[in-house]
């Protein structure tokens, strides 16, 4: 990564008819931030602009910025395959977190979505099959949340775990659960 | 197909046909590691794939919220681990973004080389298990014979011959040790008549070429919807090299021709790994011939350890930046940073949020396998079971970095 960007991304990217805010060039990416219910809009136009073409998807990612409010973040990097510049869209979501999905603008999104859903819970809405990627069925909580203990809660299976009943989905998201682990 | 069903039936009986789900995996020779694969069949035909990964999940993203930026090293060794010198690489490269400095010139020049000598392991793996899961064994034990090689070598460098843990923020662990430039001539001088011979041995091999030509097409706008990348995105004839179109460490210095094949079937994608060996091997020549002297670390004892220790034992200061280094690793600025390398199995990106403190906020791997084993999604669709199989071997994925 270069660094280097044409002038007029910036420009361009504003034109958008939606509310995009320009967050800043950092270590060789420009970042905008949109509101979720733009997103898909927001990924067609980069995708589809012909001066722009960011046509692949490197990588979507859930963040959750735990006690702060709005609590979770959708991350997208996107790479244009003609022009190779990076871009990164960051979306703020609330309490329980949904944000529609991207899938119908690029088919990768799929798992990428998956594996946010089973780790932080963000539900994509829309998405065809959003079942847990990596936890097994039946699993309860989103271990990637800040307030997940780091070696799970304790149970038959696991004896070095975290005190306490494991949480069902509506009480993650009030309890103050410590820190397990280290 | 239908046709010959319509032959062979008998007459005036009706043909009692049923979807078939089965299960293939997670144990199972041709899935590469644990994947668990159900399948719906008609017939002798994939309707539908369904890959339930996870077998292999060990929380790296998580875990690594937990530990200093050093302590990451060897999480991302198990994440491809054909080739851990890669994954290294990509950490810190991030990390070194965050923090503003720069490897010394000959670290980056040990680093590009360490990485082409995992592309080269990594691709040997899949230039002979390709033709195993297809039913030619030999291939497999002469590519096992030439990584052994590698390992002795990666051996010689860091002491370990899988997880080599060997870069550091800000360079590499140790200087290369006296007698291994002659070896990894020496090296370099047989291996290209070897990779002569796997191609004498697969490229006329009729079963090899039936089963793999045509086989598994993907065209190029797929391979960017289902974004795949390195050389399974090659073979579609996508011309992307991150090595090459965003340079990082001293690729920019080297010469070397990036490989496209226009097909877009499973013989592609093995033609495409053989032919990157060759360039790999070039890039390591290059390297070591432009190999300047030099530190292999910079020197910011905040950040790398000192590499004359008798300071620490003199100089009160340098003691006292060393215990904090090793009791509670270095502060990284606060900020994001996302950095892609160009992996043996695609684009490999680690995508790190710093809150100023020594351990990172969110961690986030882009596996290329992850993304990659996907595809079979996309490409598997009405297609003969013994082709999946073809298929998933040219897709390559890895499941350590598969699952994370």
């Amino acid at each position: 990564m270069t660094g280097e960007r044409p002038v007029d991304l910036a420009a361009i990217i504003e034109s958008f008819a939606g509310a995009v805010e320009n967050l800043g060039a950092a270590h060789g990416i420009c970042a905008f931030a949109v509101p979720p219910e733009q997103i898909v809009d927001f990924c067609r136009f980069l995708k589809e602009h012909p001066a722009l073409e960011f046509n692949f998807l490197s990588d979507i990612c859930g963040v959750d910025h735990h006690p702060e409010t709005p609590r979770f973040e959708t991350v997208y990097h996107l790479y244009s395959l003609k022009n190779k510049w990076r871009v990164r869209i960051k979306c703020r979501l609330g309490d329980p977190p949904h944000i529609p999905s991207v899938t119908g603008v690029w088919r990768t999104a799929n798992w990428h979505e998956r594996e946010a859903w089973d780790m932080y819970g963000i539900r994509f809405e829309g998405h065809p099959d959003l079942r847990r990627i990596y936890m097994w069925e039946g699993f309860e909580g989103f271990p990637q949340r800040k307030d997940f203990p780091l070696r799970g809660y304790k149970d038959k299976l696991n004896p070095f775990g975290a005190e306490g009943p494991p949480p069902t989905q509506a009480d993650l998201a009030t309890r103050d659960i410590p820190q397990g682990g280290r | 197909m239908t046709e010959v069903t319509e032959l062979m039936r008998p007459e005036g009986e009706a043909l009692n046909t049923k979807e078939v789900l089965l299960n293939l995996g997670p144990q199972h020779p041709s899935t590469h590691g644990v994947l668990r694969l159900v399948l719906q069949l008609d017939g002798e035909y994939v309707e539908r794939v369904d890959p339930h990964i996870g077998y292999l999940h060990r929380g790296t993203e998580k875990l690594a919220e937990s530990f200093t930026y050093t302590q990451i090293f060897p999480l991302t060794d198990r994440l491809d681990y054909l080739c851990p010198p890669s994954n290294n690489l990509a950490f810190a490269l991030a990390v070194e973004k965050l923090l503003g400095i720069e490897a010394p010139i000959r670290a980056q020049y040990i680093r590009v080389m360490m990485a082409e000598l995992a592309r080269i392991s990594g691709h040997l793996l899949i230039t002979g298990a390709l033709p195993m899961d297809l039913g030619a064994m030999t291939a497999l034990l002469y590519a096992m014979r030439e990584r052994e090689m590698i390992m002795d070598l990666l051996e010689m460098i860091t002491g370990a011959r899988m997880h080599t843990s060997y870069c550091r923020v800000g360079g590499v662990r140790e200087d290369l040790p006296d007698g291994f430039l002659p070896k990894i001539r020496e090296f370099c001088e047989i291996f290209p008549s070897r990779i002569r011979d796997y191609e004498r041995l697969i490229e006329n091999n009729r079963v090899f070429l039936s089963r793999t030509q045509g086989v598994g097409v993907i065209s190029a706008t797929d391979a960017i919807d289902l974004g795949l990348s390195g050389p399974n995105l090659r073979a579609s004839g996508v011309d992307w090299d991150i090595r090459r179109d965003e340079p990082y460490e001293i690729y920019d210095r080297l010469d070397f021709n990036v490989i496209t094949r226009e097909e877009g079937d499973c013989y592609a994608r093995w033609l495409c790994r053989v032919d990157e060996m060759r360039e790999s091997i070039r890039l390591i020549e290059q390297c070591i011939e432009q190999m300047p002297e030099g530190p292999f670390q910079v020197d910011i004892p905040t950040i790398a350890f000192p590499v004359d220790k008798e300071r620490v034992h003199c100089s009160m200061e340098a003691l006292i930046q060393h215990f904090d280094l090793s009791a509670y690793g270095f502060d990284v600025p606060k900020g994001e940073v996302y950095s892609v390398i160009e992996a043996p199995k695609g684009e490999l990106g680690f995508y790190i949020i710093s809150d100023g403190s020594p351990k990172p906020f969110r961690m986030k791997v882009r596996a290329p396998s992850f993304v990659n084993l996907q595809a079979l999604f996309g490409v598997t669709k009405a297609r003969y079971l013994a082709d999946m199989i073809a298929v998933l071997g040219s897709l390559d994925p890895v499941m350590a970095e598969v699952d994370k």
